[in-house]
């Protein structure tokens, strides 16, 4: 059971909208496990879209078990996936409603592949559309992770205030 | 020109950094993908609506009486 919880370092996106978000330089030493918190609304049309992220900016070897439901009805899935991903608002979602995400990676310095697990839900304040997900994943590379990249898989844009925040475990 | 957020760890700082054109043409090719795998998922709802109604119909039920098969 993790005995700390420590804010490395976050980010709000401005007025003109991000790409992406980038935390580098992550620290190797002090924690064991990572957790990215996003909370994120995508510029595109639609009501949910995918939040990639992307270790070491690699976009390869990942894999997925997932089960999500979204409106009515529940499903699951497995994939081969370039980066894991989770559900963010889109522009047709409920004005000012945002997606929240955390990703959660154990022992993140070590020199086995790396495992995940994503939650998520999308804040629709509706009885239809709204998604959930849970994902477990394995990322098939032994480097340590010194950087995170999220990004939406539509190519468009995080709106402004929407939110990242890395934080660092320590299990000792 | 799209931008993107870079944050250091090591020293806090935030820079915000205009796209490569490499990087733009990506993003429009990823957005590209997205719109056609979003299209042909629907026109697979669709197929698949299409033929569901198409069953009840040949059946003589309603939706609501086709799901107590399955109650």
């Amino acid at each position: 059971m993790a005995n700390t919880y420590t804010l490395i370092a976050s980010s709000t996106v401005g007025a003109g909208g991000a790409s992406s978000i980038t935390f580098s330089g992550i620290p190797q030493t002090g924690y064991t496990d990572l957790v990215v918190k996003v909370s994120g609304r995508a510029s595109g049309s639609g009501y949910d879209f995918h939040l990639n992220a992307y270790l070491n900016n690699s976009t390869t070897a990942y894999t997925e078990r997932a089960v999500y439901g979204s409106g009515s009805s529940a499903f699951s899935y497995s994939a081969s996936i370039a980066g894991y991903s989770a559900s963010l608002m889109g522009a047709s979602g409920t004005a000012n409603t945002f997606g929240n995400a955390e990703i959660y990676i154990p022992n993140y310095t070590s020199s086995n592949y790396k495992s995940y697990s994503v939650d998520n839900v999308t804040e629709l304040n509706s009885a239809t559309n709204n998604r959930a997900d849970l994902l477990a994943g394995l990322w098939s590379n032994t480097a340590a992770i010194t950087s995170i990249v999220v990004t939406t898989d539509d190519g468009t844009a995080f709106v402004q205030y929407s939110t990242a925040y890395l934080y660092g475990i320590s299990n000792s | 020109m799209p931008t993107k957020l870079i944050i250091n760890c090591e020293t806090g700082e935030q820079t915000e950094v205009e796209l490569t054109a490499e990087e733009v043409a990506q993003r429009e090719k990823d957005a590209n993908a997205y719109k056609a795998e979003k299209a042909a998922k629907e026109l697979a709802d669709s197929v698949k609506a299409k033929a569901k109604t198409e069953l009840l119909k040949k059946l003589g039920i309603t939706a609501e009486e086709a799901a107590l098969l399955n109650a």
